[in-house]
């Protein structure tokens, strides 16, 4: 392990639905307040991760939103499972355009820098669960001047004759692969490598205690270019049942026969 | 002109997706008075690669390669699409809505100042060029307006068919051998492991997948379901419950936060089919769900569905198919 760690991760609050999607009255967001709300899974690994580098080396691990004012839940929720600071740019999170999260985040790690609270490392998810743009980390890389690795999902930092690197790995399309990068970088994470923890009730409490820095943008967003959101026309049901129990075996078996998908012979009967 | 990303697979065959990012392509020609469309493709262009590209109404086959983008690098990459561009004159770039192809897109847009749309699904039209994306994992659409210059998106699988032109492309091979900028390269992939050969098989590509979700009950419960998916030589995929519960490893996951399977059968047993689930297996062409509850969302949405206790229907079916003598 290196020196203490500047580790910014960046959440975004998204609603919680697993079943049926509502659109807000003017089309421009998901709404989520009959679901509730969380944060993407890929962001909770991001988390995770964050916390578990800072753990082992020192230093900090802040979590960042540009959100209303609610999504300082997240950011409780990131505290109360190891995060130590916290920042909350507030804004309406759908007026802003990836390109606009993107120059919000790297306002913050300059203005935190300045202070003397370098962010080393900024992680953020692969992609975000409502909008899912796909960008926002790379963009930010761009603002930066900095390199990025896309969709890891364990990130490492050694110390090397260069300096620290990061080591980080994940699924590319012929296998695993792996990156070495100086810090500082930008990583952004899929889920898969670590398995986030859940907050404990002292965690809870201990985050409660911990201020957030609360900013304003820097700038007006210029906006995702949404015109509107819409649903896909509801389909209806045509599930045919085959029955109820193991007796559906035969007719599921026809089924599989009508569909071709069975290979005779090899199994003796 | 339209520039296109094709990706390839080892055998340096075109991917499905990228060839329907081709035919996407050619229908935005058709709608923009037959803009020529070209491809971008980074390493070996076979002569069956080069000709099928033809057929599928490309103009220009631009080959990437040399030892600065031997290894795979999103800014590097990027940074030679963008060479190809300037040679080429683009006023879209593109690709398909991939891991890779999101992330080229991504630098690409963000090197020329421009916007980037995932997981395009259609346009409306070219001017404004309006297109209708995938958001919250495909459970609700985006109307975008991309209009900057270059139009920079990706195409979502199976959003159109794969098929080829009416009228073939000349498909003239054109080498860049660019040169990339340091910084481009200092993120690059130093080194690429073999995946592991697993129950989950290709999971992306297989042709049959068997699904195993909560209702299995348990690491130890897996034995009839594993069964089947070997009785059927398919793949295993599993929700998300299971590997966060540590019943399977996440490389088996499907959905969005996991892969996007598009088999000829899916077979879920014991999948409630939640948004997140639905978004990695809505392309399979026939599901046939196994589930104890009639009104769970991956039933009501299935081809085929059997009620009842997995641990029970799961066996006979496995019985049943080696009564009738069949079996990978
Ligand atoms: C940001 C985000 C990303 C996500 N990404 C993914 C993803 O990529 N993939 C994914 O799968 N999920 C994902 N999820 C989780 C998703 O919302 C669901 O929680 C999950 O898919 C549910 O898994 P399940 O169907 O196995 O479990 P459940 O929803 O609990 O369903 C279990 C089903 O099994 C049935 N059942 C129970 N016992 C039996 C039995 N003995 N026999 C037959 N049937 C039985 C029940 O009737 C029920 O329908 C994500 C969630 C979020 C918020
Ligand atoms: N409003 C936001 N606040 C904080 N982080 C964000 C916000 N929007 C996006 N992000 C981060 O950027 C990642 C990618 O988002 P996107 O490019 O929009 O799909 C997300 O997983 C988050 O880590």
């Amino acid at each position: 392990m290196v020196q203490p760690l500047g580790v910014l991760v960046c959440v975004k609050r998204v609603p919680d639905i697993t079943e049926e999607v509502v659109l807000s009255e003017d089309g421009q967001s998901v709404d989520g307040r009959r679901s509730g709300f969380t944060m993407s899974a890929h962001e909770e690994c991001a988390v995770e991760l964050a916390v578990q580098m800072v753990g082992a080396g020192g230093g900090e691990a802040t979590a960042l939103t540009i959100g209303d004012a609610e999504a300082v839940e997240q950011l409780r929720n990131a505290l109360a499972v190891g995060c130590t600071a916290a920042t909350h740019v507030v804004g309406e999170p759908f007026a802003f355009g990836p390109a606009d999260v993107a120059r919000e985040v790297a306002a913050v790690v300059r203005d935190h820098e300045a202070a003397g609270r370098a962010h080393d490392l900024v992680l953020l998810g692969n992609d975000a669960a409502d909008t899912g743009d796909f960008q926002v980390g790379i963009r930010l890389a761009y603002e930066l001047g900095r390199p990025v690795v896309n969709g890891a999902h364990t990130v490492t930092v050694e110390d090397s004759s260069e300096g620290a690197v990061v080591v980080a790995v994940g699924e590319g399309p012929d296998g695993q692969e792996t990156y070495r990068v100086p810090l500082p970088a930008v990583v952004t994470i899929r889920e898969g490598g670590v398995e986030p923890r859940y907050p404990s009730v002292p965690g809870r409490l201990k985050a409660k205690k911990i201020p957030i820095e609360e900013r304003q943008p820097v700038s007006e967003p210029r906006g995702p270019g949404r015109v509107r959101m819409v649903l896909p026309p509801p389909t209806p049901s045509a599930v045919q049942i085959l029955g109820e129990g193991p007796e559906a075996a035969p007719a599921v078996v026809d089924v599989l026969e009508k569909l071709g998908v069975l290979t005779p012979g090899k199994v003796a009967p | 002109m339209i520039l296109t990303l094709v990706e390839t697979d080892l055998d340096g065959a075109a991917t499905e997706v990228s060839l329907e990012a081709v035919s996407f392509a050619r229908d935005i020609s058709a709608a923009g008075n037959g803009v020529p469309v070209d491809a971008v493709v980074f390493g070996d262009v076979s002569e069956d690669l080069r000709a099928e590209l033809s057929a599928y109404g490309v103009r220009t086959v631009h080959r990437v390669g040399g030892d600065d983008v031997a290894a795979y690098s999103g800014a590097g990459w990027a940074s030679a699409i963008l060479t190809v561009r300037d040679a080429a004159g683009s006023v879209v770039i593109m690709a398909a809505g991939t891991d890779r192809g999101n992330e080229l897109m991504a630098h690409v847009a963000a090197r020329s100042g421009a916007s980037m749309a995932a997981n395009v699904l259609s346009f409306s039209g070219l001017t404004p060029f309006v297109v209708t994306r995938q958001v919250v994992g495909g459970a609700a659409m985006e109307e975008m307006n991309l209009h900057q210059r270059p139009a920079v998106f990706t195409v979502a699988g199976h959003a159109v068919e794969a098929k080829p032109a009416d009228v073939s492309g000349a498909g003239e091979l054109v080498e860049h051998t660019p040169t990339i900028a340091p910084e481009d390269l200092v993120a690059r992939v130093v080194s690429t492991a073999e995946p592991e050969a697993d129950e989950s098989g290709d999971l992306t590509s297989a042709k049959v997948v068997v699904g195993a979700g909560r209702g299995v009950g348990g690491a130890d419960k897996f034995g009839d379901v594993v069964e089947l998916t070997e009785l059927l030589g398919a793949a295993l995929g599993v929700s998300r419950v299971v590997t966060s519960a540590g019943w399977r490893p996440h490389h088996e996951q499907v959905g969005q936060t996991g892969s996007r399977i598009s088999p000829d059968l899916y077979v879920p047993c014991g999948i409630s089919g939640a948004i997140q689930h639905w978004a990695g297996c809505s392309s399979a062409k026939t599901i046939l769900a196994i589930n104890s509850d009639a009104e769970a969302p991956m039933v009501t949405r299935a081809t085929y569905a059997v009620i009842g206790d997995l641990h029970e229907i799961v066996p006979a079916i496995n019985a049943e198919i080696r009564k009738r003598g069949y079996g990978a």
